[in-house]
């Protein structure tokens, strides 16, 4: 090939969505990250999102067995990993056919011509060849034989079995999207380098096939445009690319640190709850006792068997599996023991659909048990931030006295944007109520007079021995009680327990306008999609917008009336059928609430917000 | 666990709660007998926890003075499993019935002895739902007649120690439930071993089943009916002590000593260590005569000296001591 240097323009970007797409075993995921980190250490905000099958080995070429990644970066601040498609890599048809709709017309589509073969065609149900037939005539599609490509840049390097050959030929599509937005090749070849240390021959062959693509791009007339994307403006400090579910179980790590307590795990695997036991279960170094127990009922009861004898104790879950820990939060409720549920909502009901986003678990967590049986309830709102509300989860349970549910969902579980990696030493104290030594004339069931927690008296401490129980008990001794005034004393106690923590919370914020005409509603992991829609909106001119986001359900911010006093019209979007929006409607009888909801197992799209957002002011 | 500077005596387990149990349960029999055991064990009261379901049974830790929960109905072996990890150095025991631990609770049941944490469990058996008034349970026999079953059960039972060593128990033990002096040595061998011992306890229930073991356990007949075994003792048993065990082929036989030449020497000698659990099942399984003692105590590792063992191994090898570490280590960027 001759090196021929074409009239190839720059474009400067503020952002930039690209889609990796091709079979389970294209390595996508790896693809997608890397191009994503790389971005990050150039410093762009990026945010990303993976689309796996849920089929572990789906058939080759087969349209359910499409592994996607997305990444989205920026000169801007980059709040979701975006609706529309600027660039679609796609390693086979099925990859083509599945993504295709997210493509912005007139926007770019990489494919591997070596992969349309007829067979391949058939498995994406194709009846033509959409290369050939004008069907993708909108879009610019830049055809690469990169199999082929890929096996002739090896063609000189021993050792390499067909397998390793074919797999690195993401490695090739990553190298012609690095020169296309001009990123450099460093970090992935130092990536390689730790990830082959006992495989020279990979290092050489992933190193080869990454400069093959990217010098490829450069002297190919079939790409007419680089583009740059400058870095974003972030507060400066050490960041690191996070995953919610691995925010989440540092924040758990972090907690039991600044607690001087050992971290308990009890957890039964389910999606997408799972990354968070078996990130623990790796942090053996710190203490971290991590048991996967033979079902969720036996993974809260040995957490809250964990806390009874003082350990910080968690257990981790989707829907169907708090469906199952009911009766014995109830109990840890209770018992007035700490604990920490973190339910990583997704769609449901029943088994529902596992692999996709929901909030639909918020009236579960709210009202999920029998009895009288308040609980605290947070819930993360990105990705990065499930680290923060894991960490204050346990500052709560732990200051309280009371079990705290933590929702996530699985898209901000499984996406992942930079974190301004928090030391421990910056986390804000937490002070356990553990008593280490017997007092004098002391009740179990004695409680602290601002917080109304009870004191946390674990087993091996002399001279306190006690004993607690699911049954009423005494409001002072424990001791089980039948006393009618006794029950309902306590029914309003552990109620105003709960109440009290609105003390010792922020109050809720808005973001853009704080009075108007339209307050923007959410709560929990849709903050990013509404955000960057409201900001949509505002960049165009409408003003009296605001936005207010909780992470704090039960209780609510103290000032949350006077938020929603500040605006005409109020509209609660969520991806479910209206379940904040009732509790809401409970607790502030008399204002009006819109609602807008979205139950598909998907994240709000940009458009859909701004619409209903422009009905609503019109 | 440390040892006791304290001598302690039943009286310093007691708690100062009211027994509410009926009127000749022998609930009130284990009380006392666990009272008893304690003090033998050298363990400080405060390293003491009893975790228990949800029945009659169950009520039992709120009559200890020592650390305590009543749970939630089948749970204890969860609930305990945690307070064990937590806290390795603390004696802990689960208090369970037999709806408790076999039917609402059978998953962490046969968990709890797979893994082999180092908790005692005492079942109290009574084959019958004592709290909710008489339904039959998973160990009721066919044809029992219960408030649930008027016209006669029609489910076949689970013998608790076929159950508990199919799911590899360790340490199985039952006593009766009016042999107090057995039942606390018993306790305070389970007490001992290292893993996790399950000692069934044939509770009569006087007000629901009244009597469901008296063929077995009735002053008059228990000598001839029950054998207690101890390990490296010869399986004799009968109120002369004329009576043995064999092995005839792969069955148990029940031979009288001085009959056609038998004498002690032929008689089975009781290993309750054997890892091989076949002759503790068969044991379990005789109802001529019925077989009380220690039947099974096999030494293995526990579970939690084995996560103390993977614990150390992964410090040793990593370099992270605090989470400062880790937050910092791997794929970092700056901003400036
Ligand atoms: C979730 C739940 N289901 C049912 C019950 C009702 N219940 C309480 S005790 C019990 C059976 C107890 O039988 P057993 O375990 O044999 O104990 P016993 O009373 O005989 O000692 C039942 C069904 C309960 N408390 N909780
Ligand atoms: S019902 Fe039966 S088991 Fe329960 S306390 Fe009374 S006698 Fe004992
Ligand atoms: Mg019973």
């Amino acid at each position: 090939m001759t090196t021929v240097k074409t009239k190839q323009s720059h474009q400067a970007l503020e952002a930039v969505v690209v889609r990796f797409a091709g079979d389970s075993g294209d390595g996508m995921q790896l693809t997608g990250s890397q191009f994503s980190d790389t971005s990050a250490m150039f410093g762009n905000d990026v945010a990303t999102f993976p689309n796996y099958p849920s089929e572990i080995r789906a058939p080759q070429g087969s349209l359910y067995g499409v592994s996607g990644f997305q990444v989205h970066i920026g000169s801007v601040e980059i709040s979701t990993p975006g609706d529309n498609v600027d660039l679609l890599v796609a390693m086979n048809p099925a990859g083509l056919k599945t993504n295709l709709s997210a493509v912005k017309p007139g926007h770019g589509i990489i494919v591997d011509t070596d992969a349309f073969t007829h067979k391949n065609l058939q498995k994406a149900q194709y009846e033509s060849n959409p290369l050939e037939d004008g069907s993708l005539d909108e879009y610019q599609v830049i055809e690469v034989s990169m199999t082929s490509l890929t096996k002739e840049a090896l063609k000189d390097v021993e050792g390499l079995d067909n397998k390793s050959i074919t797999r690195s030929k993401n490695m090739f599509a990553l190298g012609m999207v690095y020169w296309m937005y001009h990123r450099s090749r460093e970090h992935t070849i130092d990536f390689f380098k730790k990830k082959f240390k006992k495989k020279p021959e990979l290092i050489e062959a992933n190193t080869k096939v990454l400069n093959a693509g990217f010098y490829f791009a450069e002297t190919l007339e079939l790409i007419p445009n680089s583009y740059t994307v400058a870095p974003a403006k972030m507060p400066s400090g050490t960041y690191r690319i996070i995953m919610g579910n691995t925010a989440t179980a540092w924040g758990f790590l972090a907690a039991a640190e600044k607690a001087g307590l050992e971290l308990f795990l009890g957890s039964y695997p389910i999606t997408p709850a799972s990354d968070i036991l078996h990130e623990l279960a790796k942090h053996k170094h710190f203490g971290v006792k991590s048991l996967q127990a033979e079902d969720e009922i036996a993974g809260i009861g040995s957490a809250i068997g964990a806390s009874f004898a003082g350990d910080l104790a968690i257990t981790t879950t989707s829907g169907p599996g708090l469906a199952l820990k009911g009766e014995a939060l109830g109990l840890a409720m209770m018992l007035e023991l700490p604990l920490v549920v973190v339910d990583v909502q997704r769609g449901g009901p029943s088994t529902g659909l596992p692999t996709k986003t929901e909030q639909s678990d918020l009236l579960q967590a709210m009202y999920g048990r029998n009895g009288e049986s308040p609980v605290i309830v947070i819930a993360a709102s990105t990705p990065a931030n499930c680290f923060n509300f894991a960490y204050e989860a346990s500052k709560l349970t732990l200051e309280h006295m009371t079990p705290v549910i933590l929702l996530t969902d699985g898209y901000i579980a499984n996406g992942s944007a930079p974190w301004k990696i928090r030391s421990v030493a910056e986390m804000p104290d937490i002070k356990p109520r553990i008593i280490r030594e017997a007092k004098n004339s002391w009740h179990p069931y004695e409680r602290d007079e601002d917080t109304l927690a009870r004191d946390w008296a674990v087993p091996g401490t002399y001279g306190l021995e006690h004993r607690v129980g699911g049954l009423e008990k005494d409001k002072l001794s424990g001791q089980v009680s039948y006393v009618p005034e006794n029950h309902e004393h306590m029914t309003q106690v552990r109620a105003e327990k709960i109440e009290r923590v609105q003390n010792y919370i922020p109050e809720l914020e808005t973001v853009f306008d704080d009075e108007g005409d339209l307050l923007v509603i959410g709560w929990g992991g849709t903050y990013g999609t509404l955000y960057a829609a409201v900001k949509e909106l505002k960049q165009s001119g409408v003003s009296g917008v605001g936005l207010a986001h909780f992470n704090y359900i039960n209780p609510l911010p103290k000032n949350t009336e006077a938020v929603l006093s500040r605006f005409k019209k109020i509209v609660v979007c969520e991806l479910n059928n209206g379940q904040f929006v009732s509790i809401l409607r409970m607790k502030f009888n008399g204002k009006t609430f819109h609602q807008f909801n979205k139950v598909q197992g998907l994240p709000f799209g940009n458009s859909e917000l701004i619409k209903k957002f422009k009905e609503l002011l019109a | 666990m440390e040892t006791a500077e304290r001598k302690y005596t039943f009286k310093d387990f007691s708690s100062d709660q009211e027994v509410r149990w009926c009127p000749g349960c022998d609930d009130y029999v284990i009380l006392r007998a666990m009272q008893k055991a304690l003090p033998e064990l050298g363990v400080k009261k405060e390293d003491v926890v009893f975790i228990s379901g949800i029945g009659c049974s169950s009520r039992f830790p709120y009559y200890m003075d020592t650390y305590g929960m009543h749970s939630i109905h089948g749970r204890a072996p969860a609930i305990a499993s945690g307070v064990k990890l937590a806290n390795p150095d603390l004696s802990v025991w689960v208090i369970t019935g037999d709806g408790d631990a076999m039917a609402i609770g059978g998953n962490h049941f046969i968990h709890l002895l797979r893994r082999n944490l180092d908790i005692n469990i005492v079942l109290f058996n009574n084959e019958i739902y004592g709290l909710t008034k008489g339904q039959f349970s998973p160990t009721s026999t066919v044809g029992q007649k219960t408030k649930s079953s008027p016209y006669g059960n029609i489910q076949p039972p689970f013998q608790p120690g076929e159950l508990a060593i199919g799911a590899q128990a360790r340490f199985f033990a039952r006593v009766g439930g009016n042999t107090p002096k057995e039942m606390t040595e018993v306790f305070i061998q389970a007490a001992k071993f290292k893993g996790t011992s399950l000692i069934e306890v044939l509770q009569n229930c006087p007000i629901f089943n009244n009597g469901a073991f008296a063929k077995y356990t009735d002053k008059a007949v228990r000598a001839d009916k029950q054998l207690f075994v101890e390990h490296g003792k010869p399986m004799i048993f009968g109120k002369e002590r004329d009576k043995g065990l064999v092995l005839n082929g792969l069955k148990l036989e029940v031979v009288t000593l001085g009959e056609n030449g038998v004498s002690e020497e032929d008689l089975l000698v009781h290993d309750a260590e054997l890892e091989d659990p076949t002759l503790h099942q068969m044991l379990v399984r005789s109802e001529y005569p019925l077989v009380t003692g220690i039947i099974r105590g096999f030494p293995d590792v526990t579970f939690e000296e084995r996560a103390a063992h993977k614990k150390e191994q992964v410090k040793k090898d990593s370099n992270f001591t605090k989470t400062d570490d880790l937050f910092f280590s791997g794929e970092t960027y700056e901003v400036h």
